[in-house]
């Protein structure tokens, strides 16, 4: 796609194309590399395969259309993605959200960070060749799908989480099920553990591998589990709590070493403390109680007013029809997705149709940092170089 | 919460005021967040007087993004937000730039990581930045023309994907 200038001349080097149809750059992330026999010269990473313009598209939707858009970014954390999105509009309206809500938000993020830890920990594994860790993985982010299903009715593309609360009420069941998986996961993470933590080959395939320093890390703007491993315990719940985040109990793990070891021991962590958290929500969620907050003409009616009140139905038809137009300015929010500061900024000009949104996407920046990762190593490590900065190509291009 | 911004927010600006009284063109206050327009001549001084201030650390480039707010003058809009670490707070910077003269200081400089953040606005809005040392496009092919985030750029197709279209071949469409 685009044009790479390497250093050719020097006869001892040769320019390697990996991507973007290769199984371990998890997506289509296209990188020239340049070699020294096996050793890593330069790295150019070349991106867009993936670009599906989805911040133009926004412009053309109403408010509450563009939710649908936000789920196809980052594909293994829709409802994060939702939760940034829907975070920016609140703050742009103004909107407070009822509690119950926002603990319904906290324990289905969580979820997802689990279910895209583990999606990352099986593919991360059989880049490096442990094959059984993936099937064990996918065995348990299956549960986490199933409890979307529940709730939302889809397993991936959610759009549960809408403008001022939730789609829709959480289902009869849901405790059990989710009580169920709570009850299951702690022994399945010990599992990963005992295959991989000590494990000789892995801690081969690891350890040392992909260093970044922490000063490096925070001029590339990287976040999320890699700047947790060099050793900064930057967390965006705990930094600038959203979403009641505040009121929950958790660890922000953090190490020093700063190399793909490191990040999958933060990341094992993190599951256990996703863990914590949504044992907590579940005890905060009330059985009943609003999931939408009351804003007529933005947030859409119930079901049964609009059968008995004449407002609700028009509201109803103008939402879904005209949209609504919050007043003019600005507004950024962020998020700690699974991979770093989801960011989402949205401007209005106060139409029904947003000016410009733009998203920070965690994978874009961390991919940045790749060329330091790489250069100088052996070809082998790449792949534990990709693997280990958990990049989603539909996050980085959009 | 807003209160806690509003007084970080006024301590910023005249922490900003005091050092240079001219790099504060605007302030706005809004939503909990604090925004200020710098002018494009001071905007390298300015962004590493924040970040290197022991009162202001705003340490950390987050995010860099443009608004296009044509036909309005000056349409574009760029905005580079901070985090300062240490002292937990958030920070928008912004710069207008005219419709016909698109033109501003690179801040990799100052943080390397805004190196791909404004490769991504030069590519999508046409945004130059002097002194970036890799100003090429990132996401679209580099035989795109225009610059498909302004918002005289169409949302729907109008012409063949340049890269797509081979000759001889029967156009995308007919």
């Amino acid at each position: 796609m685009t044009t790479v200038e390497t250093p050719i001349g020097n006869a001892k080097t040769m320019v390697l194309n990996m991507g973007p149809q290769h199984p371990s750059t998890h997506g289509v992330l296209r990188i020239a590399l340049e070699l020294d026999g096996e050793t890593v010269i330069k790295a150019v990473p070349d991106l867009g395969y993936l670009h599906t313009g989805i911040e133009k598209s926004c412009e053309d939707k109403t408010y509450s259309q563009a939710i649908t858009l936000t789920d196809r970014m980052d594909y293994l954390n829709p409802l994060g993605n939702n939760l940034a999105y829907c975070l920016a509009v609140e703050k742009l309206l103004g909107l407070e959200v009822p509690k119950r809500a926002q603990y319904v938000r906290v324990m289905l993020v969580e979820l997802q960070r689990i279910s895209s830890h583990l999606v990352w920990l099986g593919t991360h594994a059989i880049d490096l060749g442990a094959m059984s860790v993936f099937l064990y993985c996918f065995r348990e982010r299956e549960e986490i799908l199933k409890i979307f299903e529940l709730f939302a009715g889809q397993r991936m593309m959610t759009s549960y989480i809408r403008i001022g609360g939730l789609a829709l009420d959480p289902p009869a069941g849901w405790r059990a099920a989710v009580d169920k998986f709570l009850k299951m996961m702690p022994s399945r993470v010990d599992d990963y553990e005992t295959l991989l933590t000590n494990n000789r080959i892995w801690m081969g395939r690891t350890q040392g591998i992909g260093y970044i320093s922490l000063e490096d890390a925070v001029a590339l703007s990287m976040t999320g589990p890699t700047i947790r491993a060099a050793g900064l315990e930057y967390d965006n719940r705990r930094m600038f709590p959203y979403s009641s985040y505040e009121e929950f109990d958790f660890a922000v793990p953090t190490r020093t070493d700063s190399d793909c070891f490191g990040r999958y021991m933060v990341r094992v962590a993190e599951m256990r403390e996703s863990l914590k958290i949504v044992r907590q929500a579940m005890d905060k969620i009330s059985n009943d109680g609003p999931v939408r907050t009351d804003a007529p003409g933005i947030v859409p009616p119930a079901r049964e007013k609009m059968k008995t009140e004449m407002e609700a139905l028009i509201y109803h038809f103008k939402i879904f029809t005209e949209g609504f137009a919050p007043p003019p300015g600005e507004a950024f929010s962020a998020v700690e997705s699974p991979r770093g500061e989801l960011g989402c900024f949205v401007a209005s000009d106060g139409s029904a149709k947003p000016l410009r949104v733009h998203f920070r996407s965690p994978s874009f920046i961390n991919l940045q940092a790749l060329p330091k990762l790489i250069e100088g190593q052996l070809i082998s490590d790449v792949v534990a170089c990709i693997g280990t900065i958990d990049i989603v190509l539909g996050d980085v291009d959009r | 919460m807003s209160e806690n911004t509003s007084q970080n927010a006024n301590f910023v600006v005249e922490h900003l005021r005091a050092w240079n009284g001219r790099a504060v063109a605007e302030v706005t206050g809004d939503r909990g967040e604090t925004t200020i327009v710098v002018p494009r001549e001071l905007i390298v001084e300015t962004a590493e007087h924040c970040r290197v201030d022991p009162a202001l650390l705003f340490n950390f480039l987050t995010d860099a993004t443009c608004v296009d707010r044509f036909p309005m003058e000056p349409r574009f809009e760029v905005n580079y937000q901070l985090v300062s670490m240490s002292r937990r707070d958030r920070l928008r910077l912004k710069i207008k730039l005219s419709g016909s003269d698109p033109v501003m200081d690179s801040l990799v400089p100052v943080w390397p990581g805004a190196n791909w953040l404004e490769r991504e606005i030069f590519d999508l809005m046409g945004i130059q930045f002097t002194g970036h040392p890799d100003l090429r496009r990132i996401l679209l092919p580099d035989d795109w023309q225009g610059h498909p985030l302004r918002r005289d750029y169409p949302v729907q197709g109008f012409r063949d994907v340049p890269s797509t279209y081979i000759p001889g071949f029967r156009k995308a469409g007919a």
